[in-house]
């Protein structure tokens, strides 16, 4: 995994100084250099409040590892690994990735006209073991993540009453949401530069 | 301690995408103005914006806030060649309505009606869905951010040769994968965190 100072997304699409790609992010240079300052801001935060390390990467890799993309999940699984995490909390998050792979975007619409485009899938609920690894607050956790990540125009207030049961205050789950949101941002800048660069 | 579920007061829900303006209603206490602190405050980068419910519910996690507002900006403001502004918001608005953010497909939808002058396409991507014919430029961009959004994401060399043959150069292909993958950053957001709603009477 590159340092938490070098460039993230360069890095996984490996982009090099002077290269085509190079020069194109050169170009907006702001939305380089602020896309690094949200991923240090979410996983290098100078006041994490309640949301730790381990939980940031856990979450991380889990959401990763949903999108399909095994060289992004790793560098996340890494820095779960750096973070202290234990053996079995690493092995909960691939056993969690590997029980709730789906193909996205899916759900319901407000009933109406659009209902005619509803496509209805289950939402995820950790298995009774993977739930046991990853106790109650990092297993509400990470069921919200797979909505936001595979349907979330499934969200309701009651997801976020199971975020606050599990002990995840309002403020914790503003940093959350971000976690999950700013990487289904990440993984498809990689995505589409790879493709681009002729290297996906 | 303010950690509950906020009840969503009696408004009325929108049911298709529209280019109408909509209110957005917060499911969690955004910070109250007098109890914002100067960093909460210069996270809102625009101080009109202490004005937003969502975005005062987002400065409880400031830096992320505002390093994601300056983001934002530069892949849609920032002015240097590329793709066009309104081109960069048909991306946001075909991610939108793809994902099913009704609230972000309106504002977008209006933006890119405003910079295209294409109302009735814009209407069309709205109303009829990701599939709609809107000629093969703006096709090419929607199916890019189509593919784009989808989870794992199905894009590859394909949208970006079909995005070349349109007639887009790389910093504008770069634009559209920016502002598209910015749009599943912001529909996951506003779709998650509360509610789109008719605006309130005058």
């Amino acid at each position: 995994m590159p340092g938490l100072d070098a460039d993230v997304i360069d890095a996984l699409v490996g982009i090099t100084p002077g290269s085509p790609l190079d020069a194109i992010r050169a170009r907006r240079p702001q939305a380089r250099a602020q896309a690094q300052a949200t991923y240090q801001a979410l996983f290098a935060p100078t006041e994490p409040g309640n949301v730790s390390a381990q939980e940031r990467f856990a979450v991380g890799a889990f959401v990763c590892g949903l999108h399909g993309d095994t060289a992004i999940a790793a560098s996340y699984a890494d820095g779960l690994a750096k973070s202290g995490a234990s053996a079995a909390l690493k092995e909960a998050v691939e056993a969690a990735t590997a029980e709730a792979r789906a193909h996205g975007p899916y759900g319901r619409y407000p009933a109406g006209p659009l209902s005619r485009e509803d496509d209805v899938r289950p939402s995820y609920r950790a298995g009774a073991a993977v739930h046991g690894m990853l106790g109650p607050r990092l297993a509400a956790a990470f069921e919200h993540a797979h909505m936001l990540v595979f349907h979330p125009r499934d969200a309701t207030q009651a997801a976020l009453q199971a975020l606050l049961d599990a002990g995840w205050s309002t403020t914790d789950i503003v940093t959350l949401s971000q976690i999950v949101a700013f990487l289904s941002f990440q993984v498809r800048a990689v995505a589409g530069l790879r493709a681009l660069a002729g290297r996906p | 301690m303010s950690d509950t579920v906020l009840k969503s007061p009696e408004r009325t829900a929108p049911t298709v995408f529209t280019r109408a303006q909509l209110d957005w209603l917060p499911w969690l206490e955004p910070l109250a103005v007098e109890a914002m602190t100067e960093r909460h405050l210069a996270s809102l980068v625009d101080a009109a914006r202490v004005k937003s419910p969502y975005f005062r519910l987002l400065a409880r996690d400031p830096d992320a806030l505002e390093a994601r507002t300056h983001t934002d900006k530069d892949i849609f403001y920032n002015p240097d060649a590329g793709l066009p502004r309104a081109e960069r918001e048909l991306a946001a608005t075909a991610t939108s309505r793809f994902n099913g953010c009704l609230y972000c497909a309106s504002v977008h939808a209006r933006h890119a009606a405003t910079y295209s002058r294409r109302e009735t396409d814009v209407d069309r991507l709205l109303d009829a869905g990701v599939s709609a014919d809107l000629g093969e430029r703006w096709n090419a961009i929607v199916a890019a951010s189509v593919a784009l959004a989808a989870t794992p994401s199905a894009f590859g060399p394909e949208h970006v040769e079909r995005l070349r043959r349109a007639g887009l150069d790389d910093l504008a292909i770069s634009d559209v994968i920016h502002a598209a993958a910015f749009f599943n950053w912001a529909n996951r957001l506003m779709l998650s965190l509360g509610q789109p709603a008719a605006t309130a009477g005058p």
